[in-house]
């Protein structure tokens, strides 16, 4: 596996190690990792780094939902231009070009139920080239990008043993 | 309560208590202990092997198996031992299923050593083998091994220590713990001393998978040495399977017999849950096991490079998850560093000599840990090691 991929690999699963870290899980230097990630992040291989949070240990009530999109395709751009119709909106937290029996997925946060019922209603369903949208929320969080919520992971094993 | 200490067999009296023992006692009394101090993974067991066990039982998979394993498992053995060290077994008559290495290393002395007879031990080494040996009334003969040779065992050491005695030798690699390996010079340089003098080896393979950048060579394949050779492997390393207890032997028909009968009065069989594990560890482990073994390579060199900047030198292990550094830039001898660093930096790591005398000098620091932990305890190791320095 190229260097490259390694060090890919190992800032997706824990974004905060340092370019001196990697260096040493690589055996190589410093400098050639810095180098590399910095590359990786004007060539926008890198989009950002995030935290991944457990809402539901604060105070904040808000809520997330799936809703499933039926859009008419465009001459020439397809779903694209709906798309980005869609992902500009500030509530949208993600959006998929899906294959089956809906054509996006749109993922949509707001602070109440409420919220988000009105993006839906007066946001997303009026859009020109929307058909139709089925609305999921989300009830519980179980696992998000590999990381299980809510899981005990104290180490069970002996302090010291042979 | 009036002392009993009379009834004890005298073998039993005379084993000394393991010096990890001792250590795991004084850590258990600290509390915020950063430990270096495991001897085994820091994965659990990958969820479709533990997945597959609760199946079994929900199967209704609760009774005794053959006392040589089931014939599945003995079979999926037979085909991963052709494609791990390329040499065949035959499931019928030529692979034991125990609980774990020990059980095998247990059975295997007691089937070969008469009282008296000479068993060499590589050291340093896993803490189980010597009492194993006196616990047959055998004679465990230490050979050392040191740093310089990067701890493989020199033919001069082993031609050295071989008397009319002598009926065993133990090789242990990769090694625990000095994440040493024998390559196949290495073990070819051991072959013909090993032949001349017939001798039985016992190749204890449970860190085989976790070999970094080359392939583990098993002295049973080399000419010659498979009939002599009781290769001994398990699941709990490899799979990070250590609570399951599972592991095996393959070797001689006539030798696994003789340790088939042992077995079978003693233990009957392993566990049918783990063996029911192990038979999906083989069939669908291989991706996870080599993702896990990928995430050790990472923290091993992490471990190997932070050990020498703080300036504990320590020669680059190519197995098993241990580094095992040298100490004697503090002057302090290695149960006092392992014991200091305990108090002043609550870190935790094994002392050398815990492994055997040749380990003076030198501390186990296991890097089945996370990155967080790795660096935290090598920053807190770095001032211990600043405030000591000798002169």
């Amino acid at each position: 596996m190229d260097i490259e991929r390694r060090i890919l690999e190992l800032l997706e699963n824990d974004a905060r190690l340092s370019a001196k870290t990697i260096a040493a899980m690589l055996d190589t230097d410093e400098k050639v990792v810095a180098d590399i990630i910095a590359q990786l992040e004007r060539d926008k291989t890198i989009l950002g780094y995030r935290t991944v949070v457990n809402w539901e240990n604060t105070e904040w009530e808000g809520v997330t939902a799936m809703i499933e999109v039926k859009v008419s395709p465009e001459r020439e751009v397809g779903f694209n231009s709906v798309a980005e119709r869609i992902y500009r909106f500030p509530e949208v937290r993600s959006v998929y070009l899906m294959s089956g029996g809906f054509d996006l997925t749109v993922i949509v946060e707001g602070n109440s139920l409420k919220d988000v019922a009105h993006f839906v209603t007066h946001k997303l369903s009026p859009l020109d080239k929307v058909q139709s949208t089925v609305s999921h929320f989300i009830l519980k969080r179980y696992k998000e990008d590999h990381i299980i919520f809510g899981e005990n992971e104290e180490d069970k094993r002996l302090v010291v043993s042979p | 309560m009036s002392s009993m200490q009379h009834h004890i067999a005298d073998t039993v009296q005379s084993l000394k208590p393991s010096g990890i023992r001792k250590f795991f006692d004084l850590v258990s009394q600290t509390e915020g202990v950063i430990s270096l101090g495991v001897g085994e993974p820091d994965f659990v067991t990958p969820w479709h092997i533990r997945e597959a066990c609760l199946y079994s039982l929900e199967s209704g998979y609760t009774m005794y198996t053959s006392n040589w394993g089931l014939p599945e498992l003995r079979e999926e053995i037979a085909q991963y031992e052709k494609r791990a060290i390329g040499v065949d077994y035959s499931p019928q008559n030529q692979i034991l299923v125990t609980v774990g290495v020990s059980e095998a290393i247990d059975i295997a002395l007691r089937s070969l050593v008469e009282p008296g007879d000479e068993v060499l031990i590589p050291e340093p080494c896993y803490v189980s083998y010597a009492p194993g040996v006196l616990l047959a009334y055998g004679t465990p003969v230490p050979l050392a091994c040191y740093a310089q040779h990067q701890y493989r065992l020199q033919p001069e050491e082993l031609e050295a220590k071989i008397t009319p005695r002598t009926k065993v030798l133990i090789l242990a690699y990769p090694n625990n713990p000095t994440g040493a390996i024998m390559e196949k010079q290495d073990l070819e340089a051991l072959r013909e001393i090993i032949i001349k003098h017939d001798l039985i080896v016992i190749s204890d393979e449970i860190y085989a998978e976790l070999s970094y950048h080359t392939r583990h060579v098993s002295i049973a394949a080399l000419p010659g040495m498979y009939e002599r050779t009781i290769v001994m492997n398990g699941f709990s390393k490899a799979f990070a399977m250590t609570g399951w207890r599972i592991g095996y032997a393959c070797g001689h028909q006539d030798i696994i017999a003789a340790m088939t009968k042992i077995h079978q009065y003693t233990i009957m069989c392993a566990p049918i849950m783990a063996q029911k594990a192990a038979i999906e560890a083989l069939r669908h482990g291989e991706t996870e096991m080599r993702k896990m073994v990928a995430d050790y390579d990472y923290r091993r060199k992490l471990m190997f490079n932070g050990l020498n900047e703080i300036g504990l030198s320590c020669f680059e292990p190519q197995g098993a998850f241990y580094c095992f550094p040298s100490i004697t830039s503090t002057g302090m001898n290695s149960e006092d560093f392992s014991e200091k660093l305990l108090f002043e930096e609550k870190v935790a790591v094994v002392p050398g000599t815990a492994f055997g005398e040749s380990g003076e000098g030198h501390i186990r620091c296991c890097y089945a840990a996370s990155v967080k932990n790795i660096e935290a305890a090598l920053q807190k190791m770095q001032s211990f090691v600043i405030r000591h320095r000798k002169g």
